[in-house]
């Protein structure tokens, strides 16, 4: 089975952020492979355990993107595609759709595997674009994935627990954290890593229709803040103090 | 006058709270026309009528039910070809999204998600969406057409504006069905007494209940209360809770009279699903924790100790 994993990288959620001048997020500093793509590459590496086959990380972004795949090659992944050019700096969704759809057809997959959303953009709308362009079945949010013959099932979380949704191969899924902590790269895998061959691709070698952009920043602002009210200190009196709160709103 | 198109959300034969929020705001935008797919449609059609859309394209085919976005995105995009609409606004939600973003893709056109207003701006639209974790808000112009944009839940308040929609019955565009994921069970877990997006008061934990075993004393409050229970990330993540508990960027938005948050920490990503609450009360033993900044009622000190006393007040102020 050939899975294909989407990976990103992303600044590090961790590191305080900052934006550019022209209020861009500043991309200079610590970067990582976004934690939400790790759960991708982890159920990928556990479906190439149990069926077989190539786990292949596809991603899109600038040079230094290369440690974010490395790390998924550390990980188990086998090889990987990386999208990079200086005129896709600030793609939207449907661009980095795009290139991904064009990086990732010639490979034919029987499995794409996303991230549910990016840490950084949090919007999860790249994943039903891409499987659109890809002319697949979208099996999303996945906590759980099976694959049986050319038949993909996923348990698909929801507010009242979750549905069991069934695929035809080739099929894309996106997967949350439900799918199993992400296995630390060995030492081994490390020094494995460094001879996995990375494709490195340029837009002018892929086919796709550019596009324009969806949209337009015209204005950033501080987001309204909500001002402090009371702030008491428990002095073992506090219950009585929330519930005259509670009273005084008439919530209770 | 602009041409505004809601694409209604169904679950299972019930209209999603979102359609009605939808309705509300594209009503002030243009021309209100709704698309309401799936078992169901004709009585939904009816409910957005009231809520000011004046037409309603349905389809009671449970093709919609039964597989994820490709047939709504077919059905709509050969409705779009005829109808030329200049925004179509979907719910932020992860059944909409599916739609929205085969829509998109199809039609080439992109969108703009996340959004917690749209307006009207020069003949087109701009949508404002939070950024920067929340910190800021920008403005982004649509620059296609029709632009489709995704409205977090919560952002607008429902209200009737007293209409009677007239129906169009539309043939389902199902397409290639092979290519198409199916749901072929919906298995029902432990569901929450009182649901959090309709809940007037929601009693919320974070890390700082400090395992799963304390969240049973969040439940006995919220029981005392008549509210429903939230959650924050961290514990979700950790497995304490279902992920139906969460709140915030990657949760559910809230807008509860009272929200009581009981060892959160305030983080961004969380308190952009609750700062719409009208008061709210936070318990945490760190006196600098962001929470306590925003908190109409702010206790320093620790919830283990507070929620139980709290509990046993309320029941004995409403003599239970
Ligand atoms: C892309 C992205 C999306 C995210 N989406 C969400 C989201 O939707 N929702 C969400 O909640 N988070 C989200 N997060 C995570 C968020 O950034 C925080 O990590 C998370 O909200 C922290 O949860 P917490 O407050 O429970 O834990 P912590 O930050 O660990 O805070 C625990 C708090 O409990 C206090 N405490 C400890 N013991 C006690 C005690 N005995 N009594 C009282 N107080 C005590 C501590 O002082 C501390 O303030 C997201 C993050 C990212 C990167
Ligand atoms: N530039 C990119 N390169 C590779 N994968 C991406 C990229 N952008 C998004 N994705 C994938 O799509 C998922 C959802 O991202 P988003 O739609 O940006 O929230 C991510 O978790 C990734 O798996």
């Amino acid at each position: 089975m050939k899975i294909v994993v989407t990976v990103k990288q992303i600044p590090d959620p961790n590191a305080p952020q900052k934006l550019t001048s022209d209020q861009r997020l500043e991309r200079a500093g610590e970067a990582v492979l976004d934690p939400g793509d790790e759960y991708g590459v982890e159920a990928g590496l556990k479906l190439k355990e149990a069926h077989g086959g190539e786990v292949v990380l596809v991603s899109m972004g600038p040079a230094k993107a290369a440690d974010a795949i490395r790390k998924g090659l550390s990980m188990g992944a086998d090889r990987a595609i990386h999208v990079s050019d200086d005129s896709l700096a600030g793609a939207d969704a449907l661009l980095t759709a795009r290139v991904l759809a064009a990086a990732i057809k010639p490979e034919s997959p029987d499995l794409v595997i996303c991230g549910t959303e990016s840490t950084d953009g949090s919007t999860g709308m790249v994943p039903p674009m891409l499987a659109e362009l890809l002319g697949m079945p979208q099996a999303t949010f996945a906590k759980q994935v099976e694959v049986n013959g050319d038949k993909v099932s996923v348990h698909r979380q929801t507010n009242e627990g979750y549905e069991v949704v069934e695929a035809q191969a080739p099929a894309l899924v996106t997967v949350t954290a439900g799918v199993g902590e992400p296995r630390y790269a060995s030492l081994k895998g490390i020094m494995a890593a460094r001879s996995k061959e990375v494709k490195k691709l340029e837009l002018s070698e892929l086919e796709i229709e550019k596009g324009s952009p969806a949209e337009n920043v015209e204005a950033v602002a501080e987001a309204e803040t909500r001002k402090a009210g009371e702030v008491i200190e428990d002095d073992g009196n506090a219950a009585d103090r929330i519930l005259a709160f509670l009273v005084q709103v008439k919530a209770v | 006058m602009a041409k505004v198109w809601v694409a209604a959300e169904l679950n299972q034969g019930k209209v999603h709270s979102i359609s009605f929020e939808l309705l509300a705001k594209a009503r002030e935008l243009g021309d209100v026309e709704a698309i309401a797919l799936g078992k169901g449609a004709e009585a939904a059609a009816a409910e957005l009528g009231k809520h000011g859309a004046k037409k309603v394209y349905v389809s009671e085919d449970a093709v919609f039910d039964d597989y994820i976005g490709v047939p709504a995105a077919n059905t709509i995009e050969a409705l779009v070809k005829k109808g030329a609409p200049d925004l179509i606004l979907f719910g932020f939600t992860y059944d909409s999204r599916e739609v929205a973003g085969r829509l998109a893709a199809r039609l080439g056109v992109g969108q703009v998600s996340n959004a917690m207003d749209v307006s009207a701006d020069g003949g087109g639209f701009a949508a404002s969406v939070p950024y920067f974790g929340g910190a800021k808000v920008a403005t982004l112009k649509v620059l296609h057409k029709p632009a489709i944009v995704l409205v977090r839940p919560k952002s607008f308040e429902a209200s009737e504006a007293g209409g009677t929609a007239s129906v169009e019955k539309v043939e389902a565009q199902k397409g290639d069905l092979t290519r198409a994921a199916k749901i072929v069970d919906r298995v029902v877990e432990a569901g929450e007494k009182v649901k959090l997006e309709e809940a007037t008061i929601i009693v919320s934990g974070g890390r700082g209940m400090q395992g799963p075993e304390n969240f049973p004393l969040l439940e006995q409050l919220a029981d005392a209360l008549g509210a429903a229970v939230g959650a924050s990330r961290a514990v979700v993540d950790a497995g304490w809770v279902p992920y139906a508990m969460q709140v915030g960027q990657t949760g559910k938005s809230v807008r509860p009279i009272v929200y009581i948050a009981a060892g959160i920490s305030g983080a961004m990503q969380h308190t952009v699903g609750m700062k719409g609450s009208k008061f709210i009360i936070a318990i945490n033993k760190d006196a600098e924790a962001p929470i306590l900044k925003m908190a109409d009622l702010g206790v320093v000190g620790d919830a283990l100790k507070i929620v139980p006393k709290l509990t046993d007040a309320v029941k004995a102020k409403k003599g239970k």
